[in-house]
């Protein structure tokens, strides 16, 4: 059944597949986990401070961010946020952002409200006891948080961070409605070009599957490794 | 003696429920008193009001001068100065025993790392753990895990202690080592408030026993007068119930 099929375009992009299109989406995956998860955590803060004047604006983000489709958002910023940089610059000319850099604000902004509920989820699985001992023991609130709840409520949460990023891994296969190279974009370019489709996308197919399999795995053996000894 | 703890007053609500009515007492520099009373008395909370862990409506504390409810106290300073021991140790689990007693001297006392760790080494080898330095607290019995927080209390070298219940959650057989050290730190005269229903403890070294009931001070007595002729009729019902073995 194969018997006219072309596995050895496979083997001729690989270089272009691997250099620029995988360099992408493990870049992106990357920097958009990290940025998520940093502005997730002043997120989850926030909806958690009490303050009506933090509360109100976090969760509608969060509420916001979830309920729009993801494709609409890598879309909508990349012809927005040139203009809100002109706005905030006072320049005269909408600001030149590349394809990349939006892509990030885009992930890390919508990924953020992801992150932001899990690390909520985390800093509630520490006990009041927790707090209260820190507390007792003269700790101001930063300090109670980056030394007693956060590095607990990380611990807690990291088999699930993983997998959101995991999940992010894949998505950022969707940056192609704005015409950017990442992995799937780069198969998909070979595919066209060579008329290799079935094969260019199987081959995609097990790459992603492989990648986020192994992962998958490692997140299991590192929650076995960084647990709490309790 | 001049009155390191002092409650006037103290009255408390959670929402439209009242949990504490008119609680007066003082502790004197190097005094310990024992706090009972059955359980939902409002023993623990009183003590989380003397370092402001809880929030209260009425009445004063003041302790060393310093008045806990007055918002312009900056109450993380306050504390830093008054020991803690919960039921429940609450020790922190991701850092190691050592790490627990040197963090916090570290990030409220602004001592420096070997300072800290000396120190830390020092009132480890005092309540007998200095073998379990690098251990985490879950491989450490229930015992161990409070004396390790009593050791943490005590590199703050704190003015006055709060024992919050700090044997209730233990097994049996681990109370007395518990006991052991906060007999040892009375001696040495610590002022201590002690909630606990260890009547053995209060009788060893107690100067005075509150007790408590239905959110109110119902007795407040010397030791020995306590234990020997109640006042009152609700005190006497607890003392027949508790000590009856």
């Amino acid at each position: 059944m194969f018997s006219n099929f072309d596995f050895d375009v496979i083997i001729r992009s690989l270089p272009y597949l691997f250099y620029q299109g995988m360099t992408f989406t493990l870049l992106l995956t990357a920097l958009a986990t990290l940025g998520g998860i940093i502005l997730g955590t002043l997120l989850a803060l926030m909806r958690l401070s009490g303050f009506a004047l933090l509360t109100v604006p976090a969760a509608a983000y969060v509420n916001l961010m979830r309920s729009v489709p993801f494709v609409l958002m890598i879309f909508w910023f990349y012809f927005l946020v040139p203009y809100i940089g002109q706005w905030v610059t006072f320049s005269p000319r909408p600001m030149q952002v590349g394809a990349f850099a939006s892509c990030l604000v885009t992930f890390t902004l919508f990924e953020a409200a992801f992150f932001c509920e899990i690390m909520r989820a985390g800093i509630q699985s520490i006990s009041r006891g927790q707090v209260a001992a820190a507390q007792a023991l003269g700790m101001t609130y930063p300090t109670v948080m980056s030394y007693v709840v956060l590095p607990q409520a990380f611990r807690n949460m990291v088999p699930v961070l993983l997998t959101q990023t995991i999940v992010l891994f894949q998505d950022t296969s969707l940056v192609y409605v704005i015409s950017v190279t990442d992995f799937l974009g780069a198969a998909s370019k070979v595919a066209q070009r060579d008329g290799r489709l079935v094969e260019m996308y199987l081959f995609a197919a097990l790459v992603y599957f492989v990648i986020s399999l192994a992962a998958s795995r490692a997140v299991g053996l590192l929650q076995r490794h960084i647990a709490i000894i309790r | 003696m001049s009155a390191m703890i002092e409650i006037v007053g103290l009255g408390k609500w959670y929402g439209p429920t009242r949990v504490l009515t008119n609680c007066s007492t003082q502790v004197g520099k190097g005094e310990v008193v024992v706090v009972c009373g059955p359980s939902g008395s409002g023993k623990s909370t009183l003590i989380k009001c003397v370092n402001g862990l809880e929030p209260f409506q009425e009445g004063r504390i003041s302790v060393d001068g310093v008045s806990v409810g007055d918002p312009k106290t900056d109450l993380p300073k306050l504390r830093a100065r008054i020991g803690m021991v919960f039921q429940h140790f609450e020790l922190f689990p991701h850092l190691s025993v050592i790490r627990n007693l040197t963090l916090p001297q570290i990030k409220v006392l602004h001592r420096s790392a070997d300072e800290a760790k000396e120190k830390g080494k020092r009132l480890l080898e005092r309540v007998g753990l200095a073998a379990h330095a690098n251990k985490f607290p879950g491989q450490l019995s229930g015992g161990q895990q409070q004396r390790v927080a009593i050791a943490r209390a005590l590199a703050m070298e704190p003015i006055a202690m709060l024992f919050d219940e700090p044997t209730s959650a233990l097994d049996p057989e681990m109370i007395q080592e518990v006991l052991d050290v906060m007999v040892a730190l009375a001696r040495e005269g610590m002022t201590m408030i002690v909630v606990t229903h260890e009547m053995g403890f209060a009788r060893k070294v107690a100067h005075r026993v509150v007790f408590m009931d239905e959110g109110e001070i119902v007795e407040d007595a010397p030791t020995a007068d306590f234990f020997v002729k109640p006042r009152s009729e609700r005190a006497r019902l607890f003392l027949s119930k508790i000590l009856q073995h």
